[in-house]
């Protein structure tokens, strides 16, 4: 089929819906978003349209710096453990007969059916003293009394993986599925061990793969509030967390929208970073 | 009949059938409409349930007013959506029921719509300082219920009830509380101020309010969990999981009458008593139907059943009431009450809001 370069406006017209689309439920929103970030608060009230950039200069301090580098940290965390996990399970799941990777599948994706309270909830109960797995551990021997393992760094991490985990495997499955078998063979053939060909072959391979999952897990954790604060302690509360307070909470919608500004552009850097890095690295 | 049974449908038929379809169903509505309705906003859970079941059904039937309840979220979340939907001219509900730091931050952008005492005889049955007032003396809301915050336990884990707010600080409690996450609604430092510092008087200054989180943060290893859901703490207390904390002594007495191993406790320095107002929304066109009800709800006979049935405190003085000793007692006490500084959370909330986070998150 010869690609023809579009002579009338007509021809852009398929573009019209996603375009429009994109405007009404992005561009709009996030202008909107902008705009409120300068706003003037009226403490004890609303706020009225102004220019002024205190609630960015309230942002500024060492507190939400940490805030915020730690929500940066957890996202990446998450991000690298559902990398790690996933890969290795996605490998096996593609070398599996068809009727177990359906099976595996449907149950992954019924994962993504459930809303991130029931995820939280569900957790939070596993995770307890009172009818949490630790005293499945007391009645296997393994523990001399339950414990809570709740609120902690490892609850929020877990919930946070079990989460993203699903999008993870839908990422990495079709790669994997079209990895071309003769590849390993190869490197097996030439005395690799299977362990060893996996790391030298089906890992550099996927490079460009893998890094979109790193991205897109990232961004997706990045943006989680509730599990930091149903598993976590408040130093475990994330910067997205911060914002529903002072959104919702405080009625401070320009702080608010200060604080969601500023994260989607240490986000939109960090991402561009990794992909001029991927990039550099493919260049040489 | 068979002639239709056989006519092809085409895909316009459909939709033509489809839409008379749709515009027949819609009738019943577009009648509905002329009859009188109210829209009221109630807490969303136990208030709004028992509102629908014990309240709202004998409204109707005395004024002949339907009432559509809406579910709306604690905090300021529904303030927001509703100075939102104002600035559209909309209004997701006519009357609100509002706490008071959200009442008065909506009197501070005259979210509320002026009400007319002249249509509200009833609101002479209550208690002054629950009539919300404009600066200019006009009605902005008027008080529907209170309710208390208490100290709550679980009754497995304390065998005795604690007597003092000051249990929140004692050592043997570590990781065993579950308080309130925002400072606006914990109301934790009246707490302090009120059992540690001689009084709420002592949060006048920037010096008092840092003194009073300095003690609070003494608390902080004694915290399991600080909740901005109700639900989740609610059911960690009756599980035992987080057994003493802050909580309503309304929804805490319910669940202890229904079996549940809770108990609530008025503290020696008293309960925290915040109280809910109903106000009507600017962009609401009900005015007459909001007026009849607000006056509807002031009745003590309705007042009672609220105590009696959704175990808030009465708003109306207590003479005018029929309560027993023992009922009025369920739902409030004798004991001076912590009433919260709302003044602070007008003047000075982002400072507050900025130590507070700082203090529990740093």
């Amino acid at each position: 089929m010869r690609r023809e370069p579009p002579q009338r406006l007509a021809d852009y017209g398929p573009l019209f819906f996603p375009a429009g689309m994109l405007i009404v439920f992005f561009v709009v929103p996030f202008a909107t978003m902008i705009a409120v970030s300068v706003f003037q608060r009226e403490q004890g009230g609303f706020y009225t349209p102004a220019f002024v950039f205190d609630n960015y200069a309230r942002f500024l301090s060492l507190f939400f710096g940490k805030v915020l580098g730690f929500s940066l940290f957890l996202a990446i965390a998450v991000a690298a453990a559902c990398v790690v996990i996933g890969i290795p399970f996605t490998y096996l799941l593609s070398r599996s007969p068809r009727k177990i990777q359906i099976v595996w599948l449907v149950a992954l994706l019924s994962i993504l059916s459930l809303s991130e309270v029931m995820i939280g909830f569900a957790w939070s109960t596993l995770f307890s003293r009172t009818a949490g797995i630790t005293n499945l551990f007391v009645w296997l021997g393994l523990m001399t009394q339950a414990q809570a393992l709740t609120p902690s760094f490892g609850a929020v991490m877990t919930a946070m993986t079990y989460q993203a985990f699903p999008y993870t495997v839908l990422v990495l499955y079709p790669a994997l599925v079209r990895l071309d078998p003769t590849l390993t063979e190869a490197a097996r053939t030439l005395g690799a061990s299977p362990v060893k060909a996996f790391f030298t072959v089906v890992v550099p391979a996927l490079r460009n793969t893998i890094l979109a999952t790193l991205i897109m897990v990232f961004i997706f954790a990045l943006g989680s509030y509730l599990l930091p604060q149903l598993l976590g302690r408040p130093q475990h509360w994330t910067l997205s967390v911060l914002i529903t307070d002072q959104a919702i909470y405080q009625s401070n919608m320009p702080f608010a929208a200060a604080m969601a500004v500023f994260l989607v552009l240490v986000s939109l850097a960090l991402v561009g970073l990794a992909l001029y890095a991927g990039q550099q690295r493919q260049a040489k | 009949m068979r002639d239709i049974l056989n006519a092809k449908l085409g895909r316009r038929g459909v939709l033509g059938a489809g839409l008379a379809g749709a515009s027949m169903l819609a009738m019943p509505s577009v009648l509905r409409a002329q009859d009188k309705s109210l829209k009221v906003g109630v807490y969303g859970g136990f208030f709004k349930d028992s509102f629908d079941k014990n309240i709202f059904p004998d409204f109707t039937k005395a004024t002949g007013i339907a009432i559509e309840s809406v579910a709306e979220p604690t905090g300021e979340a529904w303030l927001v959506q509703l100075e939102q939907a104002a600035k559209a001219g909309a209004a997701p509900a006519d009357v609100s029921m509002m706490s008071q730091v959200a009442m008065l931050k909506g009197q501070s952008t005259k979210l509320w719509a002026p009400l007319d005492a002249a249509k509200l005889p009833n609101s002479k049955n209550l208690i002054d300082h629950f009539v919300n007032k404009y600066p200019d003396g006009k009605i902005a809301g008027i008080g529907a219920v209170s309710w208390y915050i208490t100290l709550v336990t679980n009754t497995q884990a304390y065998k005795e009830a604690p007597t003092s707010w000051a249990a929140l600080w004692d050592k043997a409690n570590a990781d065993k509380l579950g308080l309130l996450a925002l400072v606006s609604n914990s109301f934790l430092l009246e707490v302090t101020a009120k059992t540690f510092m001689g009084g709420t008087k002592a949060l006048d200054t920037d010096e008092g309010i840092l003194k009073a989180l300095e003690k609070l943060a003494e608390v902080k290893p004694n915290v399991r969990l600080w909740y901005r859901d109700e639900a989740q703490f609610e059911q960690a207390l009756k599980s035992g999981e987080i057994p003493m904390g802050q909580y309503y002594h309304d929804v805490t007495g319910l669940a202890a009458s229904q079996g549940s191993p809770v108990r609530s406790t008025f503290p020696k320095e008293g309960g925290i008593q915040d109280s809910g107002c109903w106000a009507l929304s600017r962009a609401s066109k009900k005015t007459e139907e909001a007026h009849t009800f607000i006056n509807y709800m002031c009745q003590p006979a309705i007042q009672a059943t609220l105590s009696r049935k959704v175990g808030t405190s009465p708003t109306v003085k207590r003479d005018l009431l029929d309560l027993t000793a023992a009922e009025f007692a369920s739902v409030s006490s004798d004991i001076e009450p912590i009433i919260p500084r709302y003044d602070l959370y007008q003047t000075k909330s982002d400072f507050l809001n900025q130590k507070w986070t700082e203090m529990i998150a740093g």
